[in-house]
């Protein structure tokens, strides 16, 4: 089966983000969304750690330990960008100032219930991190991650079974095969990648799916 | 005349006693009080509450407070990390506590702490396991938490300049939990890489007023950013 590539589901995630935006992008794939967003767009990236306007990491030699993402990974500072504490910080996340936030999940549930901290594993250390604070946060909570877990299971449940980040906060899930919204009527697919019909997506996810109208997006 | 300066860590830290809780700033590595953290291990007081973000990395700072088993418990957003092996050892042979805090949640428990709040309803995390235990409540149509402030008898921060009265700014994403930590504590101790002369810092980019802080140790670091830091 043909499927999207990460650098195809970055790109499709940057399509949706536009001008003016504030966005926080999370932890491993959505880092990758920064290297598409178009650069004649402005847009602003937050960073948990205390930063507005986010730039590109340095160049060799030019890394600054103070200047770090929430990744702790040496960034620089857009000219325009903004340091602050952590509780605002945080104040823009569970505010409701921040656009758009970029979420990697174990599991998405059909009502849009996240699960992307724990997998409950009982020799695990939890760590929790700003993952709750941005699931519940942002205006719009995009999600990536693949359609199914290496054994072939779907990741878009009924019900979460790993410890969930958030409950009904997913907006729109971006997969390997699919982009999909999470709308109060269920889940509407909005595209599919070239060649996966609807019913074989329908077969695959397990749950019950619907197209979105021409006009959803 | 007012001095809140102090000459050298050690004594910064000296009467920070066995069973003390003790805010201690810093992302990671960036903005967490070395210096200071070593002049604890020196001390000797064990028994300790430690609230950080993290749990240590390598076996610097934190992670060496924690190796020489100085903390009883430690309340933490994000704990696991590629070098925090000195924790997850510890945690695994069941010799350290853990409250694991959403970071929002983390940080606005400090704050109220340090603003006199009695306890607040927050979003973050109702519905998940962080939450279970605690009472929660429906306003207009959505979920809260109730979550209580997070205080300290000390706690350990670092900032680029100060002064005698302790005012203080910072650099960069090191000041994090800094400024929330300083108004948090009974005894807020920064270190900072150089104290300037009263009036050097302009009034209007003071980010922490020295109300909050009580006692200052200038200890220059400038060249530990060119000293290989350890990795996220």
């Amino acid at each position: 089966m043909k499927r999207f590539t990460r650098e195809q589901m970055a790109a499709r995630v940057a399509r949706d983000i536009p001008e003016g935006a504030y966005v926080n992008l999370g932890i491993g794939l959505p880092t990758m969304v920064a290297n598409h967003l178009p650069k004649e767009r402005e847009i602003f990236l937050h960073s948990e750690n205390g930063l507005l306007g986010m730039g590109p990491a340095p160049a060799a030699g030019s890394e600054d330990p103070d200047l770090i993402n929430a990744g702790k990974q040496p960034v620089t500072l857009l000219t325009g960008g903004a340091y602050f504490h952590h509780a605002d910080s945080f104040a823009m996340m569970r505010g409701g100032h921040l656009d758009f936030c970029v979420l990697g999940a174990f599991q998405v549930s059909a009502s849009g219930d996240l699960a992307n901290w724990h997998t409950g594993a009982i020799n695990a250390i939890p760590a929790v991190g700003g993952a709750m604070d941005l699931a519940i946060g942002a205006k719009r909570v995009l999600v990536m991650m693949d359609h199914q877990t290496k054994g072939g299971e779907s990741k878009i449940v009924a019900h979460c079974t790993y410890p969930l980040t958030g409950v009904k906060c997913v907006n729109r899930i971006y997969t390997d095969l699919a982009v999909i919204d999470v709308t109060p009527e269920g889940l509407a697919v909005v595209e599919t990648v070239d060649g996966l019909a609807f019913d074989e997506l329908a077969r695959i996810t397990g749950v019950p799916l619907r197209r979105a109208s021409a006009t959803a997006g | 005349m007012i001095d809140k300066t102090v000459a050298s860590p050690s004594a910064a830290v000296a009467d920070i006693a066995d069973g003390a809780t003790v805010m201690i700033g810093g992302f990671g590595t960036a903005g967490m009080p070395s210096e200071l953290i070593d002049a604890l291990i020196r001390n000797g007081a064990r028994d300790l509450t430690i609230v950080n973000n993290n749990a240590g990395n390598a076996d610097v700072g934190l992670a060496a407070l924690l190796k020489a088993k100085r903390v009883r418990k430690i309340i933490c957003s994000f704990p696991r990390q590629t070098d925090s092996y000195v924790f997850d050892a510890l945690y695994h042979a069941g010799e350290i506590e853990l409250e694991l805090v959403p970071q929002g949640n983390l940080a606005e428990r400090i704050r109220a702490a340090g603003a006199g709040i009695g306890a607040f309803f927050t979003p973050t995390a109702y519905g998940t396991p962080l939450a279970e235990g605690k009472e929660t409540r429906v306003i207009n149509g959505r979920g809260y938490v109730l979550e209580y402030p997070i205080a300290a008898d000390f706690a350990l921060i670092k900032a680029e300049k100060g002064d005698r009265w302790g005012n203080l700014v910072y650099r960069k994403t090191a000041r994090n939990f800094g400024p929330i930590m300083a108004s948090a504590a009974k005894c807020a101790i920064a270190q900072v890489r150089k104290v300037v002369a009263l009036g050097e810092l302009d009034p209007e980019v003071i980010v922490t007023p020295g109300i909050f802080v009580q006692r200052i140790v200038e200890i220059d670091v400038a060249d530990q950013l060119s000293a290989p830091q350890a990795a996220a």
